[in-house]
């Protein structure tokens, strides 16, 4: 049942190839030129893959820094804005006429920053990415979340409970359509960041291939010649191998400190950011739990359990809680890794909130509503959780623009190095390339 | 706004005729405040043996009968308690009824004047009254925890609540109403739903009754308020909203663009809810409602609070 072994049968055709073949390196100096052809091959193959592989990880790189990294910085941004606005619309909504114009310029300034970062977006992201959908469904309920807000401030102006249920319906709209499209969105631009860090890191496995094979073939090259003429050194090829070798080790050692700094930058910088991103959401979802269940108190328990919902994930389990210290949550995860500005800017936050929850405590369990609105909301005054509230917000701006900050330290350069490595590559692949051409034509040259 | 559907309101006047005739005939009974132990004694025994299906007639008239005596135990611990004040769990979102003036920051509505009346009675002082907001899902729980002394909060009397706590006598006569815009000529609630988007809060007879089949809604959506659906309402979510008839009012009183369709639907009352140890407070309570009428308190917080949106004529929602 075997397939019929076909042997000692030559097509023409395969017949025809031998002999050319056997013309090419039959003699001394064909053989040569042949060798001479093939290493300027491989050496410039290198260096064209070299570069080329580099090259596009020097890109990536610098995508992480400029493009990437800033991108996934205003997605967050975007979702703090939101939530900080509905946050900020509650407190205004509980004072009514008592509301400082303070109030009102920061929840139309959260608007406008939201509007800008999303039309940035627009304008920065890939039309056909995922991004670019979250951020058109943003722009959509934008302003029906804003009509929303102006339509309960005229009814409870008029006194009219309906106001409250409409500022109850937009936080709805806000906390369960707005801000989980925000955190997609957030999620897509942290994927994109991802992947460029992973592609800025990887190493160039092939051009190292390459350049191992292209050495090897230089090495084998030599001995032959060696053998041969018994001629110990050929400097041109000598210096043809020193530069492949060179070209090797460069790509080794640059790649290895490009991740190094990328690395750095990641878990010093994006990371960090990112866990303080969270915080200080996580911060303001427990803020706007607080305002809207004085504005929904007697109709819903909800807020209630939202407020322990939030702070449990910013500041851990209340009943571990020790003694007022926090032991878990985001607000100590925020610590892992970040400079030291922002640790001290952390644990002044930290230290500030066991008086946010006992402010939070007596105004929920006291009876005096006029006297639970003063102490939540109460425009005058630092005894209020309104006061202890700005005051870790203020905390949390700070660490998150150290954080900024460090990061944009450790990314510099980081593609520089890289770059440098791809233009080293190719005119070290020129000077190997000149290095054989110019060892082989002294052998070649003995010939005639 | 007002009632007419004349057959509904006559069975519940006919009614409300038995529970006072009742009432009436224990207050001459009673002479202490434990004078009517055995009415007392029956409603826990008979409430768990009811079952949830069972109309609510038959548990509606289960209260201790009026007493004018302050020398109970619940009624002494509340005088003699520090700063003397009366807990009242009420709501600060129903409009007209107990609900938050953005503009003086106070309670106001027809069960706050209520819960006063108490006060004065109980303590001497309309004033010296502390008031807990409470949820409606809450409601009960406030009341056999302690949190509250009583709950005085559009609160419908009906047999499943009768096993946790215990109702006064009725203070008002409700029911389902059907709001609907304007532009809507429907004379039924059938009619009115017809085809259309319902909308009704959790946990109510409302919600109950818009699973029923029969009205052929197009869908049925749930929220958490009754008031809720007047915000879905007014942005075209959804088209009609079945609510006590107390906040359907409150509901038109907010918005001059909708309307109550005239037909009251499962009629019910609205009571006191105690707990039901507090005997000697509940009787208390019954005296007061008896005497709340009698003085022309009932109406003048009618004509203030209710008249506006349910109309001047109050009879359809007397006890």
């Amino acid at each position: 049942m075997a397939t019929p072994v076909v042997t000692g049968v030559r097509t023409p055709a395969a017949t025809a190839a031998q002999q050319r073949l056997r013309q090419l390196t039959g003699t001394a100096p064909a053989r040569l030129r042949a060798a001479g052809a093939v290493l300027t091959a491989l050496v410039l193959l290198f260096g064209v893959l070299t570069a080329w592989q580099v090259s596009t990880r020097a890109a990536a790189a610098d995508q992480v820094v400029t493009h990437s990294q800033p991108l996934s910085q205003d997605a967050a941004e975007i979702y703090r804005s939101l939530a900080d606005a509905d946050t900020t619309a509650a407190s205004a909504f509980l004072l009514a006429g008592n509301a400082p114009p303070a109030l009102r310029e920061r929840y139309e300034g959260d608007l406008a920053t939201a509007a800008r970062l999303l039309a940035q977006a627009a304008a920065r992201t890939d039309a056909s990415s995922d991004a670019q959908r979250w951020v058109a469904e943003l722009n959509q309920q934008l302003p029906q979340y804003a009509g929303l807000v102006e339509t309960a401030r005229a009814n409870d102006r008029q006194g009219l409970p309906l106001g409250g249920a409409y500022l109850r319906y937009a936080s709805k709209q806000m906390q369960g359509t707005l801000l989980p499209t925000a955190q997609r969105l957030v999620e897509a631009e942290n994927r994109q960041l991802n992947s460029d860090y992973t592609a800025a890191e990887s190493f160039a496995w092939t051009a190292f291939g390459f350049g191992v094979l292209t050495l090897g073939a230089l090495v084998w090259c030599q001995v032959l010649l060696l053998r041969r003429t018994n001629r110990v050194f050929n400097l041109g090829l000598v210096g043809a191998s020193a530069a492949v070798l060179a070209t090797l080790l460069w790509l080794v050692v640059g790649t290895f400190l490009a991740q190094l700094n990328l690395g750095d930058s990641r878990t010093h910088g994006a990371d960090p950011l990112r866990v303080l991103n969270r915080a200080r959401i996580e911060a303001l979802q427990s803020r706007a739990a607080e305002n809207l269940d004085l504005v929904a108190r007697g109709g819903s328990d909800t807020y209630d359990q939202d407020w322990l919902k939030y702070t449990t994930a910013l500041a851990g389990d209340p009943a571990k809680r020790d003694g007022g210290r926090i032991l878990g949550g985001t607000l100590s995860d925020a610590r892992m890794n970040a400079p030291r500005d922002a640790v001290l800017a952390l644990d002044q936050a930290a230290k500030l909130f066991p008086a946010w929850s006992a402010r939070h405590k007596a105004a929920e369990e006291g009876d005096n509503y006029a006297a639970a609105l003063q102490a939540v909301v109460g425009p005058e005054g630092t005894d209020t959780s309104a006061a202890v509230f700005a005051a870790m917000d203020e905390q949390l701006g700070k660490a998150a623009a150290a954080e900024l900050a460090a990061f944009e330290d450790s990314a510099q350069g980081v593609d520089g190095g890289l770059t440098g490595l791809a233009v080293g590559a190719g005119v070290l692949a020129l000077l190997a390339a000149a290095g054989v051409t110019v060892g082989l034509g002294r052998r070649l040259a003995e010939y005639r | 706004m007002v009632a007419k559907g004349e057959s509904t309101v006559r069975t519940v006047r006919t009614r409300a005729l038995v529970v006072a005739a009742a009432l009436a005939a224990g207050l001459v009974g009673a002479g202490t405040s434990h004078g009517v132990a055995g009415v007392v004694a029956a409603a826990p025994a008979a409430a768990p043996q009811a079952p949830a299906a069972e109309p609510a007639k038959d548990c509606s008239e289960q209260t201790p009968a009026p007493s004018s005596a302050l020398s109970g135990r619940k009624v002494q611990e509340i005088r003699s308690r520090p700063g003397a004040t009366l807990v009242v769990g009420v709501d600060q979102n129903s409009y007209n009824w107990g609900f938050r003036n953005p503009q003086s920051g106070q309670l106001e509505g027809f069960d706050i004047e209520l819960a006063r009346a108490i006060a004065k009675t109980v303590l001497g002082d309309p004033n010296k009254v502390t008031f807990r907001t409470v949820t409606t899902a809450k409601r009960i729980e406030a009341i056999r925890n302690g949190t509250v002394d009583m709950v005085v909060r559009t609160m419908t009397i009906n047999c499943d609540r009768r096993k946790d706590i215990a109702f006064s006598a009725p203070y008002f006569s409700t029911g389902q109403r059907l709001v609907v815009p304007r532009s809507d000529k429907s004379a039924t609630v059938a009619e009115g739903l017809r085809g259309k988007r319902a909308c009704a809060a959790q946990q109510s007879s409302s919600e109950t009754e818009l699973k029923k089949p029969g009205y052929a809604t197009s869908s049925v959506t749930i929220v958490e308020n009754q008031l809720d659906c007047l915000v879905l309402q007014q942005l075209g979510k959804v088209d009609a909203t079945l609510t006590d008839s107390s906040l359907a009012a409150a509901q038109a009183a907010q918005d001059p663009t909708v309307r109550l369709v005239d037909e009251n639907i499962i009629p019910a009352k609205l009571g006191i809810g105690l707990k039901q140890e507090d005997t000697d407070l509940t009787a208390l309570v019954n005296q007061i409602l008896l005497d709340y009428q009698a003085n022309g308190g009932w109406q003048a917080a009618y004509n203030r609070w209710l008249a506006p949106s349910m109309g001047t004529n109050s009879v359809p929602y007397l006890p």
